[in-house]
């Protein structure tokens, strides 16, 4: 067991696990994150997607002591207080999440993706996301949300068009 | 929508549980933990059909750590989904079917001692012969994979002539035969199974489990464990995706119920995902045969449909799905008379079962491409011939399927349209082509799995004196909003917040018996009991807020949250005050909902397949960029209208709808439940990485129409959207292939190896086609002869 | 949940460290980068180190400039290298997994990356379903059953490319220092598919100046990311004017090691590229391409896009030039 210092969705945490633990299993099982969930263990379906130092990683392949005195963040940061992110607004109002399992992981890296790049194409959005399945949405209530969102945390007032929501009339 | 004066109904609202989906707080099953929790770990076959010879854990039972071992010994009562296929034993007995058949169940204090246990279990096995094929079970009657079935290794075998076919034929202008061949494949929930039990010093057994049908478990749980139903509580978690792979007791459910029962503790497994592709369940590998008489102009005067599904090696939902192959044929186009003959073959693969659509992608997938070379044939377009032969609204079939409302019409004409399909189809250049195709679902079978006169679905609502509203329905959440549905139905008919009704789904022990989410059945269904209940308090609170506000009854609106009279909007209270003056005359204010699907026309042997209360309807053209060099197909649009009756949620249909384009997409191009033909009919590829779900890169856009034909039967006229979209994306996507490079694959998946086969084909002046040539002798039984109801 | 087995785990330093750390834990160390390699091979039980050496936290491995590219720059660092440094590294990056693997895997991590195979890349219980394979625990090559050698197939992107520009890796070991051509890091066998000794450590890279030359790097699969290669074609030419004086055809994902195919590079010499030199290029590549039926895909098919890639990667590079 080492403890292992570690700054979790802003909060500076000290945790005690074998080194053997990879950092999913240090989110969900010692602190009790079960935000972030997990599709094969191998690193084949982007499901456990966390930020660590900010950029979209595969929590299921990086131990937990290969993250010490590094910020790691989690779906359950991504809220404040009464207010949610505005991806999480925005994946909330247009269905987004259907079984809302992948969604912690799409969130995670649609934020890396707006930070890195504010106005992102669709095209911008497909690659950033093509680590992450989702057998769901066909991928895009999540583009059009990702869209919605960027637009509106560069300050737009946007709204989702119509057909969005509604169809093609 | 258009036209609507409903406040909830129809509009884009997030759903009831969106926001604890978007911020992690929804907690699947694997997500649950409970001090002293034990960790359990199957130990599968590594052999595909073999006997048991000798089961030796005494090394595993040994390793510090382990608190229990089970095997089939400890639970050898069978069970199964269907009453007619109790094929199944939660750790196998003394024979393994297939490689990852469950053979013994470990529980112990970290998941990694259970692993290791696992490992320790030595197994001696005796192998038999074994069947990697239908083709090769039809062929070979011994050994049998199961001792019963209706021939050798054959489970199923259905004959059904509506009319005398053959005759019709010769009243054809055009007959034409085609062969076609879906290979199987899975859902691929991005959820791995998990399962959690825990059995009180009371005697009484919790399971919270990933499971569509949380009736059907604990009626399995009660079966092989030998306990009073009372005394069980099954609580479905959340579904991390469903799709049908999660309908079906599972061998996981019973073994940690039953190790929770022997070591006193709670006990929980998440399967691997490789252990995801050996629950399987789903779509079977079916090769067909489709014969059609066709009139001059594209009338139908006759069908004759085969169907060979490779079942695996369980029952599962197998008889429906074989039955299912023939049932919907008759439902789009008019089928005067017709005829389906089906069987399904046991083999050494993981069981095969209900996928989104049930059986009826692969005949669909065979039927619209053969009508689109039909239409060809009589040189006509294929949205014309489509159009001209439309099954009537309000309508019985030949197999007595009775058609209700009947939107597809509707759906072509959008398509058309919007793809401008006539500027297109035959006018592209050489590598880019459109195709179209339809289909048609059921909303909900007619009837239920264990034949009995209840309801299928059933609600309880709760009034608070504080305004609140508690729905309790045994409905299933997978991702599909069920539980957003019943609370925007009981929002709409008492005039509340959606938000402001709490939503209790899915616990055997606290809401009424719902069958579960399949065959698309939960919004027509639970929809209709919860309407039922809504209606009834409102009918309660009506009565007492009439005599309050001295109005009659019938003035009384319920709207914005008041009760209110719609003569005078100023004159009325809130909806809280309304429960308290019910409350103050009447005491608790409760009422019951419930839901029956009508008495299906059709009497014959088989006809509890098919019949349902409503049909959707979807119409779907695909563009496709086929390189010609290597046979790779892209999809840059799809184009689809879906007539579902009535949007609920307008936002969420859509969402079915892309979804299942998105799986079809997957189904079309790659997706193949794939085995190794040279080395112990092991998976090829049981993983995330080889077996291909399309990622964003290989997504296409959708464009979607919802069109509303609002259906008598369903609630505010819904009916199903969550599975048919899916049908008609494989064989538009066959039929544009062949329009943009003049070939035909008639198989599932398109890969781009068999494109670039059949165009070598082509230029080397062979006819350009890849697929089965052959559908082998079946020993059919004298079929079932019902004719038609226009000739009986 | 697939778990990692227990191990101990170390994290040197300095080079000397590491090297120290691995020859007191003899076979049962490893060295590792970030372990996305690594670690799905030890979930699935085909490697078993009790003891994990991190060469992440040793600043050699992530020194970088335009011609020297230490062996630890994740692969996301690496796409969006320097102008300076030959682009065909940086697009051959980029094509590597998924971004989420790409801003953890290293430049190193799949140059040294295990060869695949669909008898191998399976869990320990499936591999007892087929009485394993003699890369691990059994006696036979199930791909080609009579064969006395293994043939998992080489599936990195990086490394085809490296081959074909005549990159040189830098190794440090307990006997120190030594520079290794790429061409001659890899072997042409699924088991001892690299030169590298175990307890060398692979440092940097050494790009060549960029004096005339020209690459491109095409990979073939099914989906546009997660995939490794079932087919990788870099394809380097110096030009001389408007004449190739030289040029290297190497296929990845085709056999155990980047092959490089001499016949395709022969007919381009001295030529002009154009639609006949290009497609005589390609037939020669064609011929000696010869993938096995062990990954995505059926292997007539692969080996007749042998054909179609190398023409493209060689009319991109015709493009580029006109």
């Amino acid at each position: 067991m080492l403890t292992t210092p570690f700054v979790v969705n802003g909060e500076r945490v000290e945790v005690a696990f074998a080194p053997h633990k990879t950092l999913l299993e240090v989110l969900r099982e010692d602190l009790g994150l079960t935000g972030t969930k997990h599709g094969c263990e191998l690193g084949e379906c982007g499901t456990c997607t966390v930020l660590l130092d900010g950029l979209p990683v595969l929590s299921c392949l990086v131990l937990g002591v290969a993250c010490a005195n590094r910020a790691i963040r989690t779906v359950e940061g991504m809220a404040q207080p009464g207010r949610l992110h505005p991806l999480q607004e925005t994946f909330a109002d247009l269905g987004a999440a259907q079984c809302g399992y992948c969604t912690p992981a799409f969130l995670l890296a649609a934020e890396a993706l707006i930070v890195a790049n504010p106005k992102p194409s669709r095209d911008d959005i497909k690659d950033a996301l093509a680590g992450n399945l989702c057998r769901c949405t066909g991928y895009i209530k999540i583009y059009e949300a990702v869209e919605l969102a960027a637009a509106r945390m560069r300050g737009e007032a946007a709204e989702p068009a119509p057909e969005t929501l509604y169809g093609r009339k | 929508m258009a036209g609507s004066n409903h406040r909830v109904i129809g509009k884009a609202l997030r759903k009831v549980d969106a926001v604890a989906k978007v911020t992690g707080a929804t907690r699947f099953a694997d997500d649950l933990a409970l001090p002293r929790m034990l960790y359990a770990k199957l130990l599968r076959s590594t052999q595909p059909h073999a006997r048991i010879l000798a089961i030796d854990v005494t090394a595993a039972a040994r390793l510090p750590g382990v608190r229990a071992v089970l095997t089939g010994r400890d639970l050898p009562i069978p069970f199964g989904i269907l009453p007619v296929s109790q094929d199944e034993h939660a750790l196998c007995l003394d024979k393994v079917r297939f490689i990852g058949d469950p053979v013994a169940a470990v529980a112990a204090t970290s998941e990694e001692i259970a692993t290791a246990a696992a490992e320790l279990i030595r197994v001696d096995y005796e192998p038999l012969r074994t069947f990697a094929s239908a083709e090769e079970a039809v062929a070979n009657a011994e050994p049998r994979i199961h001792d019963y079935g209706d021939r050798g290794n054959l489970h199923k075998i259905v004959d059904l002539e509506f009319g005398d076919v053959a005759e019709a034929f010769e009243h054809a202008d055009l007959v034409r035969e085609d062969l076609f061949f879906f290979e199987g494949n899975t859902h691929l929930p991005m959820e791995q199974h998990a399962a959690l039990a825990t059995y009180a010093p009371d005697g009484k057994l919790t399971l919270w489990s990933s499971t569509q049908t949380p009736h059907y478990v604990h009626r399995a749980l009660a079966n092989v464990l030998e306990l009073p139903p009372a005394r069980i509580r099954v609580i479905a978690t959340p579904n991390g995706g469903g799709f049908g792979g999660k309908s079906d007791p599972f061998s996981h459910e019973i073994a940690v119920a039953k190790l929770a029962m022997v070591t006193g503790r709670p006990v929980k497994i998440t399967l691997t995902r490789e252990e995801v592709f050996y629950c399987h369940r789903g779509r079977h590998p079916t090769l067909m045969s489709i014969k059609t008489g066709v009139k001059r102009d594209g009338s139908i005067t006759g069908m004759h449909f085969k169907s060979l599904l490779d079942g695996g090696a369980y029952g599962s939902y197998g008889v429906a799905s074989t039955y299912y192959t023939g049932a919907l044929q008759t439902v789009t186009y008019q089928v005067p008379r017709y005829r389906f003959q089906g069987a399904r073959a046991f083999t050494n693969k993981a069981p095969c079962g209900p996928k989104r659509g049930h059986g009826t992608p692969q005949p669909r997938f065979a039927l619209e491409v053969h009508v689109d070379k039909i239409a060809e044939q009589l040189g006509i377009d294929p949205a014309e011939l489509r159009l001209n032969t439309l099954v009537p609204r309000d309508s019985l079939t030949a197999n007595y399927l009775r058609v209700g409302s009947m939107g597809l019409g509707t759906c072509i004409e959008k398509v058309v349209q919007g793809s401008e399909w006539k500027k297109k189809f035959r006018k592209l250049p050489h590598g880019r082509g459109v195709g179209l195709a339809c289909s048609s679902y059921i909303s909900g079978a007619g009837l239920p799995i264990y034949w009995n006169n209840m309801p299928h679905s059933g609600v309880q609502l709760k009034c608070d004196r504080g305004g609140g509203v508690t729905v309790f329905c045994g409905s299933t959440e997978i991702g599909q909003g069920s539980d957003s549905i019943l609370a925007y139905i009981v929002a709409e008919v008492l005039g509340i917040d959606p938000f402001h009704i709490a939503i209790v789904t899915a616990d055997t022990e606290l809401t009424p018996v719902d069958l579960g989410s399949y065959s698309s059945r939960v919004t027509l269904m639970s929809g209709n009991a919860a309407l039922q209940a809504a209606e009834r308090a409102r009918e309660l609170l009506a009565l007492h807020a009439a005599r309050r506000l001295e109005i009659p009854g019938d003035r009384v609106v319920f709207a914005d949250g008041r009760v209110f009279d719609s003569r005078d909007p100023d004159t009325g209270m809130s909806f809280a005050e309304a429960v308290q003056h019910a409350e103050a005359a009447e005491g608790t204010v409760g009422t019951v909902g419930s839901y029956t699907p009508p008495m299906s026309p059709g009497k014959y042997r088989g006809a509890g397949v098919g019949p349902s209360p409503a049909y959707s309807y979807s119409a779907c053209v695909a563009e496709v960029d086929v390189d010609p060099a290597t046979g790779i197909v892209r999809v840059p649009t799809i184009w689809i209208a879906h007539d579902l009756g009535r949007a609920i949620n307008a936002a969420a249909a859509i969402g079915q709808v892309e979804g299942s384009v998105y799986m079809g997409l997957g189904e079309a191009l790659m997706e193949e439940m794939a085995y190794r033909g040279n080395r112990n009919v092991v998976h090829k590829i049981p993983s995330l990485l080889e077996y291909k779900s399309p990622t964003t890169l290989e997504m296409c856009d959708v464009v979607t129409y919802l069109i509303e034909d609002p259906d008598p039967n369903g609630p505010f006229g819904a009916k199903e959207v969550g599975q048919g979209p899916l049908l008609p994306v494989m064989p538009a996507v066959a039929n544009a292939v062949y329009d943009a490079v003049g070939v035909r694959v008639d198989e599932v998946p398109i890969t781009p190896e068999k494109v670039l086969k059949a165009l070598r084909g082509k230029g080397k002046g062979e006819a350009g086609r890849v697929g089965p040539t052959r559908f082998p002798d079946i020993p059919w039984p004298e079929p079932v002869r019902v004719p038609p109801p226009w000739e009986a | 949940m697939l778990r990692l087995p227990a191990f101990a785990y170390l994290q040197p330093k300095t080079l000397a460290e590491a090297i120290a750390m691995k020859a007191d834990a003899g076979p049962s160390g490893m060295y590792v980068a970030v372990g996305t390699d690594l670690y799905p091979y030890m979930k699935r039980r085909h490697e078993d180190p009790t003891l994990v050496i991190s060469l992440m936290g040793i600043p050699d491995l992530r020194r970088a400039d335009d011609r020297v590219v230490g062996a630890g720059l994740t692969l996301t660092e690496l796409a969006v290298g320097p102008s300076a440094r030959p682009a065909v590294v940086a697009d051959a990056a980029r094509l590597v997994s998924t971004p989420l693997l790409r801003n953890m895997g290293t430049l190193g991590g799949n140059l040294c990356l295990d060869t695949r195979c669909n008898y191998y890349n399976q869990s320990y219980e499936w591999r007892k379903s087929i009485d394993f394979c003699m890369k691990k625990e059994g006696h036979i090559c199930w791909v080609a059953p009579s064969s006395p050698r293994c043939w998992a197939v080489s599936s990195s992107d990086i490394a085809p490319v490296m081959v074909a520009i005549g990159a040189e890796y830098r190794l440090v070991g307990p006997q120190g220092e030594r520079i290794v051509p790429a061409a001659r890091f890899y072997h042409n066998d699924g088991i001892n598919y690299l030169t590298k000794q175990p307890d060398e450590i692979l440092v940097d890279v050494r790009l060549p100046a960029p004096n005339g030359w020209d690459a491109a790097y095409h990979k073939l699969r099914r989906r546009g990311s997660f995939d490794f290669p079932v087919l990788g074609v870099a394809a380097w030419i110096r030009w001389d004017g408007t004449e190739v004086s030289d040029a290297k055809i190497v296929l990845g994902g085709v056999a155990s090691y980047p092959q490089e195919v001499p016949e395709a590079g022969a007919v381009l010499r001295g030529v002009t590229l154009g639609t006949a030199s290009i497609a005589a290029a390609a037939e020669a590549a064609y011929r000696p391409s010869k993938p096995m039926d062990n990954t995505d895909f059926d292997l007539s098919w692969r080996k007749q896009m042998t054909r179609v890639y190398v023409a493209r990667a060689l009319e991109e590079l015709r493009q580029r030039r006109v």
